[in-house]
């Protein structure tokens, strides 16, 4: 039976998964140095954040470049919610997932009606007024932010400060999530529907899928996960302010990791970070400084250099077909354009 | 017999431009209905209204006396109303079988259902054996044949093509009014558009000719090839009787 060829592809994927987990749950055990295992911690959080972006612009074809919103808020959300009224974060976190989503669903609304490179654009504006907005928002902070008082290390208040093993289970916990709803939603009837939306919304509509409510759906679930990120974030780092949570800068590091890895691939998000966030900061460290930009100058050029010779993103060097972008489409139309 | 779709007094504008006007024609369940009409015709436009696609300035379109027009492609599709496109449309990063199983996901939620079905219709439409590959790598005849099946996929009772004919080589058009004839002999209505004659005549139960946005005749393809309007239409003044 030919459907086998999709059953057997999604049990494989499965237990690459299970085998990546496990290696990611040794990976910190020999580590010692703080550097290396802050930079291991980012690097799984980002790929926990990148797919979730590749949620909706990946399966769903629609490109935010303002997730930082979602991020900033589910950490706002978890954190003030832990200040205020002292529920512990391990909940929050659900909560400033679920303002995520919701917060994702009001920016839908009717950036939606919106297609193409427009989408896109709005996001961007969005991201910005909810930066301005929280910058100046005394209940938040405003421009100082908001510490999160340390009440004892514990799982439940995500709070750890001998050592940072177990927030790097934590983050991986939370990418493992993000995994796994990205999988389920590629079985499901949400998956193929939001593939369809994406490849021709037209087609999609005559066969009776709502184009709309399918792209609100996946920004849900989109909202949902990076918001919850954000609250994880906000636990790590202790302090979150408008600059470290809410900026347009963020929002490129969200969606970066997935359209470098290739974007509505299950791998791609996570080859993406593991690629991106350690040159990222080992550019900055060994580069950085002196003002110069040399680093950032290295990062850019890389990113031009994978999207010039791959624009399938670096799973297609593996051979790994999209499931939304069309690995060898775009490959295909370089070559045209080049011949 | 009442009639499975009624066209009544349907006019559609575009911009000042009349693509449609006053429109009517019934057809019957099981019938192979032909539309046909030179370029500019209003065909498309027609089926566009149809399928859901635009909503039709006057008259309405009912199907099993319920008005559809108006209610959107997605309210359409879910009454039994299934097309292809005259410019193919594919799911190009996707496979066959999961082009097809979006179709199948119309109506049901469960994905081993969706495939068993899609695996079903991609048999029937001699697709099988393309299953998993991408719809993007697919010769042209495939890639109408993938539209078919897709349509299909939503178990329609009515099923529009637009010039699925066109294009392909005498061989290929041959298989594609086979598979259009399996299509009604699984009881499914059929609506077609299509510029090729001598492939369309033979295979119409009925021909609604439509000519600048008007019908201008209807009837049997035998009344049809006969009628002096419609000869002057496609051949101009001189070849008319």
């Amino acid at each position: 039976m030919r459907g086998n060829a999709i059953t057997r592809r999604r049990r494989g994927e499965l237990v690459v998964g299970a085998v990546l987990l496990v290696l990611l749950i040794a990976l910190p055990l020999p580590i010692r140095d703080v550097y290396t295992q802050n930079l291991i911690i980012t690097t799984i959080l980002f790929a926990g954040l990148a797919q979730a972006w590749n949620i909706l612009g990946g399966y769903c074809g629609q490109i935010s470049l303002g997730h930082a919103l979602y991020f900033g808020i589910g950490g706002y959300v978890s954190t003030l919610m832990f200040v205020n009224a002292g529920i512990p974060p391990s909940l929050g976190m659900f909560a400033g997932g679920l303002v995520g989503g919701l917060i994702a669903l009001l920016v839908g609304w009717p950036c939606f009606r919106l297609s193409g490179h427009y989408y896109a654009i709005a996001t961007v504006v969005v991201g910005e007024i909810g930066y301005l907005l929280f910058l100046n928002w005394e209940f938040v902070g405003a421009a100082m932010g908001v510490y999160v008082p340390f009440k004892g290390e514990s799982f439940i208040d995500l709070q750890f400060r001998t050592t940072k093993l177990p927030f790097h289970y934590v983050v991986l916990g939370f990418a493992a999530l993000t995994w796994i709803a990205a999988w389920l939603i590629e079985g499901s009837r949400w998956g193929y529907t939001w593939r369809a939306v994406k490849d021709d919304p037209v087609a999609a509509r005559s066969l009776a899928v709502q184009v709309f409510p399918s792209k609100m759906a996946a920004a849900a679930v989109s909202g949902f996960f990076t918001g919850m990120g954000g609250a994880i974030y906000a636990q790590y780092v202790g302090y979150i302010d408008p600059d470290s949570v809410l900026s347009g800068q963020l929002s490129i590091l969200i969606a970066l990791p997935a359209v470098l890895g290739g974007v509505g691939t299950l791998w791609g998000p996570l080859l993406g970070a593991a690629v991106l966030i350690p040159v990222s900061e080992l550019t900055r460290s060994y580069l950085g400084g002196g003002g110069r930009g040399i680093d950032l100058m290295i990062y850019g050029g890389l990113i031009v250099v994978v999207a010039l010779a791959r624009p399938a993103g670096l799973i297609s060097l593996l051979g790994v077909r999209s499931q939304a972008g069309g690995a060898d489409i775009p490959a295909k139309d370089a070559d045209a354009r080049a011949a | 017999m009442p009639a499975l779709l009624e066209v009544a007094n349907v006019s559609k504008s575009f911009g000042g431009v009349a693509a449609n006007v006053d429109i009517s024609f019934d057809v019957q369940p099981g019938e192979i209905l032909g539309l046909i009409g030179p370029n500019g015709a209003g065909k498309t436009s027609l089926f566009n209204s149809i399928s859901g696609e635009v909503t039709p300035d006057r008259g309405e379109i009912r199907l099993d006396g319920r008005r559809i027009s108006g209610l959107g492609p997605v309210a359409c599709a879910r009454l039994g109303i299934a097309r292809t496109f005259q410019v193919v449309r594919s799911f190009d990063s996707m496979t066959v079988l999961e082009n097809v199983m979006v179709g199948a996901f119309s109506r049901t939620a469960r994905a081993q259902d969706a495939m068993a079905q899609a695996l079903d219709v991609l048999g029937f439409a001699g697709l099988t054996a393309r299953a998993d590959t991408l719809a993007h790598q697919l010769t042209p005849p495939e890639k109408r044949r993938l539209e078919v099946a897709r349509a299909l996929a939503t178990r329609p009772r009515l099923l529009l093509l637009d010039e699925m004919l066109t294009g392909l080589t005498p061989t290929e058009a041959a298989s594609g009014v086979q598979l259009i004839r399996d299509v009604r002999d699984r009881g499914i209505t059929v609506i077609m558009v299509e510029h090729v004659m001598e492939v369309l005549l033979p295979l119409v139960d009925r021909a609604v000719v439509l000519n600048l946005g008007r019908v201008l005749m209807q009837g049997s393809p035998q009344q049809v090839v006969r009628d002096p309007d419609v000869i002057r239409a496609y051949l101009g003044d001189k070849y008319a009787a």
